[in-house]
């Protein structure tokens, strides 16, 4: 079944793109669509039986060469389990979505047949994005990490008429790149020490790579910190974390239903999803996750400021998901995976009925995108309008404090928050409040922009927005089911205690004594190990349960056996059960300060903004430049590239191998032709003299170097 | 036949021949052979004594239908080694291998020759005659094992085709071409010969495996080397190899069309069957020394025959050139020594056979009002009166530059890999800029073929025949991607048999 679920995605993708001349366009899709539908109940009834413990499933023999051997084969646990159900669902909506959005696209003219490649483009992505997720070694993942790299890269550059688009899907592709870079660094790097790239022997290895010192970069790293960064960079490229997250506002240029499935819900969250796989490392490796937590807190702030004052639809819920990107980050790098993991998935319920919602707006609007064109159109198109306000009232997080009611964000933001405070990590913890705050403001800004006040758009345009089809509604309502219900259905599982959360995750309990007695020896090795490293010594004096050998044994004994790995000094999840009450009701207090200060802005005094962006020229002009990041690569990497590139292309290839080329091609080979030519006298004493030079060239030659001897 | 009679063959038993071998055995060894010598003579006299009309044509389809049949009668002939006159004549894989070669490319090109020898007033009973007698040498040469076989073999196809050459004797090209043919021919021969008496003099033998212990000796004098050379440059100058190439442009211009294609194909393959039976049978211990000499005659053929064939206007004088280069390239297999460099030559001259007969099918069926043509300027915007024919020609365009993956580019290719796993690196860097240089003329036909400005008007041809031999051999290169029909495996028992 998990083979099927994997699979029918890329029959779809074959189909549709491949067969739609024989099957008819409108059949390809459909069959996609099917294909689709299918793989996702599929992955919600195997989510739904699957008991937590972890299956290989092997299906054909990948790679054999030298030690590098692999199957290509499923890895299925809870996060697997959980990345399926989110990708399909999402993805089978958005294809039933984009019946609608692709039907008339003016980038395309009457008789250009765009359609099927539109899906089988979606359809491949879905694919890739399975594979990432089900991978059982790293090579395999790395093949779905690129996989989805190359489908968003089609994808942001569909429109390849449009200029925009092009560059755009140049520089996602390429900030992926140096993403990507660092991830395969960071396999080569595992590869190097465990001599295998099976997640599973990786993970029993763990212990021992925390031990190991690495040279790299003309220093010394402990090997678990450097991989786990390594790794982490890569994450960074694909979730757009700060300093690689200029590809993703661009992304925008593709399609609306790319924007929710790609760079929203899924693809993004690859980032997420690789640390929280890699748990079992992240967990030995205390460097890179106070990194994770950093870039992650910052990404949050920064994008949620960004995001106070962009005028684009799409580029406001961009920066929102960068910046909610950013908590999942956090949340994984404090140690609290299940509630990064549970962030994961109630965003992207919400962020993709938020860019659904968006698109229909945009739908209505005859592709206009600027809020500031909107504006009253809550009467217009009110399904949308109420999408779109379950999906707000979701990611500020709106629930009621202390008791378990409310929205998708409400719950799962708040446990990254509370999480942030139980670690102990103040700093993080008031960057999140503030950035809740800013969340908070910029959606209801947009909210406010776009179906509150009078029209500011051209009234021909306003006159003929109209509610959009069937297709594009039903998606959203499914969506909104689970915007709304997510939250309060998997909080248990992802946030609640301790045992139910090893439990959804099939991680076995600590108090296993059989397997202590078992692998008593094999202990006392790894003891051993652990006194001789004195950096680690810290981390298993803390131990709550008994001695460090029990600890280390009773890593080793889970390590990779479950979707998540927590050791057994990692109680941030329970000590975020524990925090104050001041905390819990902060972030609550925070997004209702952000609303009343975007109703103030937006609702009753509509030009306050503009006064104040007067007022405070520069940091508005700061803010809406995206902190000049751009601008930055642009004068940093961009243009010294770009002049090597000139100068290789210009000088090096024009010039010296072109020059090289055509000088020997058209000047010196037609001269030897022409001396051959003249050599061909036609007169035989001449041919009779030319093989006597022959001989006495050869003979000479022997006569001088005496033949071989 | 009594051993006592041939004393200077006695010398030897190393071919395990002995005294006792009877005229019987002989004749059994030599059977091809004979069959075609006295089949050609009864031929001869038969012809003579009645009307030439009539018989002409049975005779065409006589003696390509015996060539077949020999063929045949070798290809069952096993694995066994048979030797003959004490190690002059040796019958083995190798020369079996090339013998076949010879007789199927021999009829194929004689049966294309039918329709063009009609049109032109040339079609009389002599040619078949002489292309038996020359194939008959060759067959001589291919089963040499000792300088004096070698030299009667030689001869007997030199002599047969310098004839040839000059077959349309009213043309003046075409007796200037027999004329110039046979007087480099003489020159070569005179040298070869040269470097036989100087071998023979410093190793005291003629057989191939005597010479080969004096050869394999730590110490040559330099007469003995210098021996080495001429012999190579006589069997140079049949492969038309640079510099003694000079001959084969203008011989394949000026002599009939089906000479040419004739030129072309069986001599090349037995004078590199020569080559390779030489420089390992007698030579083989001096490895050293001749392959410095072939090293430079392939280097020198494969960038002259590519460079000088961009100039031509003539599609036989280009093919003479493209031949001389693909010699280069056969050589460049040679010269890898052991048994990968044999058998890359021999899987190499296999697919240029297959390449060129078909080239010359269509050549040969060129014409122009009646008259035959030769100017490539004629083939401008060919595949809009013939796309078919012209789909073929493409693709044997493309095999012969060596394109991927037609059969041409699998000939490179071996001759290529035998030449890096030799270590002979600059040789194979040599070899890919050659096929470079190369590729753009056979280009510049296809690009008259296809996009040519000034439309001429080939006449429709009317031979069945020919235009069947062009698609199947072009069809050949296709298809020969799968297994290379079987060639690498056939190839590589022959050159065992001739390495070991």
């Amino acid at each position: 079944m998990e083979v099927l679920v994997l699979f029918s995605p890329l029959v779809g993708a074959l189909f549709c793109g491949f067969g739609w001349r024989f099957l008819g366009e409108s059949l390809a899709c459909w069959v996609a669509t099917s294909l689709l539908f299918l793989s996702a109940v599929l992955s919600w009834i195997l989510f739904l039986k699957f008991d937590g413990n972890t299956q290989n499933i092997a299906i054909l023999r990948w790679i054999e060469s030298g030690t590098l051997s692999t199957n290509w084969a499923i890895r299925f646990d809870r996060l697997t389990a959980i990345m399926f159900i989110v990708i399909t669902t999402v993805s089978s909506l958005v294809h039933l979505y984009s019946f609608g959005y692709m039907e008339h696209d003016e980038n395309f003219g009457e008789t250009e047949s765009y359609k099927p490649r539109f899906f089988a483009y979606l359809s491949f992505f879905t694919f890739t994005m399975l594979a990432l997720v089900s991978a059982n070694n790293l090579v395999q993942m790395f093949f779905g990490w690129e996989g989805v790299g190359v489908a968003s890269y089609l994808l942001i550059g569909f429109y390849f008429k449009k200029p925009s688009a092009n560059a755009a899907a140049i520089k996602a592709f390429v900030v992926n790149r140096v993403g990507d870079f660092g991830f395969l660094l960071g396999i080569f790097g595992l590869y190097l020490l465990v001599d295998s790239i099976n997640l599973n022997e990786i993970f029993q290895a763990i212990p021992e790579i925390a031990n190991t010192k690495l040279t790299f970069l003309w220093r010394e790293w402990n090997a678990a910190n450097l991989i786990a960064i390594l790794l982490f960079i890569g994450a960074m490229g694909k979730s757009a974390q700060l300093f690689l997250h200029v590809w993703l506002p661009d992304a925008m240029e593709g399609p609306t239903p790319v924007s929710a499935l790609i760079h929203a819900a899924t693809m993004v969250t690859a980032g997420v999803f690789l640390v929280c796989r890699m748990s079992p490392l992240m967990e030995y490796a205390p460097l890179a996750k106070n990194l994770i937590v950093y870039v992650g807190a910052a990404t949050a702030f920064f994008a949620a400021t960004v995001g106070l004052v962009q005028n684009d639809i799409k580029r406001v819920i961009a920066y929102s998901t960068c910046s909610q990107l950013g908590y999942m980050f956090v949340a994984a790098g404090l140690g609290a995976y299940s509630v990064a993991m549970f962030h994961l998935l109630t965003h992207a319920f919400f962020k993709a009925m938020l860019f659904l919602g968006a698109g229909s707006v945009i739908h209505a609007m005859h592709h206009e995108q600027d809020m500031r064109f909107y504006g009253g159109l809550r009467k217009k198109i009110p399904y949308t309008f109420w999408a779109m306000m379950i999906g707000t009232l979701a990611i500020t997080g709106v629930g009621i404090p202390l008791t378990h009611f409310g929205f998708a964000g409400f719950f799962s933001k708040d446990a990254i928050i509370e999480s942030a405070y139980g670690a102990g990590s103040n700093l993080s913890f008031w960057v999140l409040i503030i950035a809740a705050g800013f969340t908070s403001f910029y959606s209801w800004r947009l909210m406010f922009m776009t179906f509150f006040g009078k029209s500011r758009s051209n009234p021909e345009t306003y006159s003929h927005a109209r509610e959009s089809p069937i297709t594009m509604l039903i998606p959203l309502g499914i969506l909104a089911l689970g915007a709304t219900f997510s939250g309060i259905v998997f909080l248990a599982p992802f946030f609640g205690d301790h045992q139910k959360v090893n439990q959804f995750f099939g991680i076995s309990g600590p108090e296993s004594h059989a397997t202590l007695s078992n692998s008593t020896n094999h202990v006392t090795k790894i003891e051993g190990k652990v006194h001789n490293s004195s950096n680690e010594q810290a981390h298993y004096t803390i131990d709550s349960k008994g001695s460090k050998g029990i600890d280390v044994r009773h890593g080793q004994s889970t390590l990779g056996k479950g979707g998540l790995f927590f050791r057994n000094d990692n109680h941030v999840i329970e000590n975020a059960h524990h925090v104050p009450k001041w905390v819990k009701i902060s972030p609550f207090i925070s997004m209702v300060l952000g609303f009343s200060l975007a109703w103030v802005f937006y609702i009753r005094d509509p030009e306050l903004p503009r006064r104040l962006s007067v007022q405070q020229k520069y940091i508005y002009r700061f803010l809406l430049n995206k902190w000049y990041f751009d601008e930055l690569y642009e004068f940093v990497f961009v243009r010294g590239v770009k002049a090597l590139g000139k100068l290789l292309w210009v000088r090096g290839d024009g010039n010296m191998i072109d020059g090289t080329i055509n000088g020997i091609a058209l000047g010196i080979i037609p001269l030897f032709t022409r001396l051959a030519s003249r050599v061909q006298s036609g007169f035989i004493f001449h041919y009779a003299f030319g093989m006597i030079i022959g001989i006495l060239v050869i003979i000479s030659w022997f006569a001088i170097s005496g033949g071989s001897s | 036949m009594n051993g006592s009679s041939y004393n200077i063959f006695n010398s030897s038993n190393y071919f395990g021949w002995s005294e006792t071998q009877g005229v019987l055995e002989v004749i059994q060894i030599l059977l091809p052979e004979i069959v075609l010598a006295v089949f050609s003579m009864i031929v001869l006299l038969g012809a003579v004594y009645s009307r030439k009309n009539k018989t002409t044509s049975i005779v065409f389809w006589g003696t390509a239908t015996t060539f077949l049949l020999v063929s045949i009668f070798i290809i069952f002939r096993g694995a066994a080694v048979y030797t003959a006159f004490g190690g002059a004549f040796i019958d083995d894989l190798f020369s079996r291998y090339l013998k076949v070669l010879i007789l199927l490319s021999a009829a194929i090109i004689l049966m294309l020759s039918q329709d063009f020898l009609k049109r032109n007033n040339l079609f009389k009973f002599e040619y078949p005659i002489l292309m038996t007698l020359s194939v008959v040498g060759m067959m001589m040469m291919v089963s040499a094992g000792d300088l004096m076989s070698l030299y009667m073999g030689l001869e007997l196809q030199s002599l047969s085709l310098y004839v040839l050459a000059s077959f349309s004797r009213d043309s003046v090209r075409s007796t200037e071409a027999g004329l110039k043919y046979f007087v480099l021919g003489a020159l070569s021969s005179g040298m070869l010969l040269y470097g036989s008496s100087l071998i023979y003099g410093y190793s005291g033998s003629t057989v191939f495996s005597e010479i080969f212990i004096t050869a394999s000796a730590n110490e040559k004098s330099l007469g003995f080397v210098f021996g080495l050379v001429f012999i190579t440059i006589g069997m140079a100058f049949k492969v038309s190899a640079v510099p003694f190439h000079m001959w084969t442009p203008d011989v394949y211009e000026g002599a009939p069309t089906p000479v040419t294609a004739f030129l072309a194909t069986a001599p090349k393959v037995a004078a590199m069957g020569l080559f390779a039976r030489v420089v390992h049978d007698a030579f083989g211990g001096a490895f050293n020394d001749w392959s410095q000499i072939l090293i430079l005659l392939s280097v020198l053929s494969m960038l002259f025959g590519s460079i000088a064939a961009i100039g031509q206007k003539d599609i036989k004088r280009l093919m003479a050139y493209s031949s001389i280069s693909h010699m280069g390239f056969a050589l460049m297999g040679l010269t890898s020594g052991g048994l990968e460099g044999v058998q890359s030559m021999l899987i190499y001259m296999a697919i240029y056979v297959m390449m060129n007969i078909g080239t010359f099918a269509f050549i040969i069926s060129m014409e122009v009002d009646g008259k035959p043509v030769s100017e490539i300027n004629s083939l401008q915007m060919y595949s809009k009166t013939n796309p078919g024919r012209s789909m073929a020609l493409l693709i044997l365009m493309f095999s012969l530059a060596g394109i991927p993956p037609l059969l041409g580019f699998f000939g490179k290719f071996y001759v290529l890999k035998a030449a890096i796993t030799s270590e002979l690196y600059l040789l194979a860097t040599a070899g890919v800029i050659a096929s470079v240089i190369g590729a753009f003329y056979y280009l510049r036909i296809i690009y008259y073929i296809y996009f040519g400005e000034n439309p001429r008007a080939l006449d429709q041809t009317h031979s069945l025949f020919n235009q069947t031999v062009l698609v199947i051999s072009a069809l050949a290169m296709v298809l020969g991607v799968v297994n290379l029909f079987g060639l690498e495996f056939v190839s590589e028992i022959a050159a065992n048999a001739l390495v070991n």
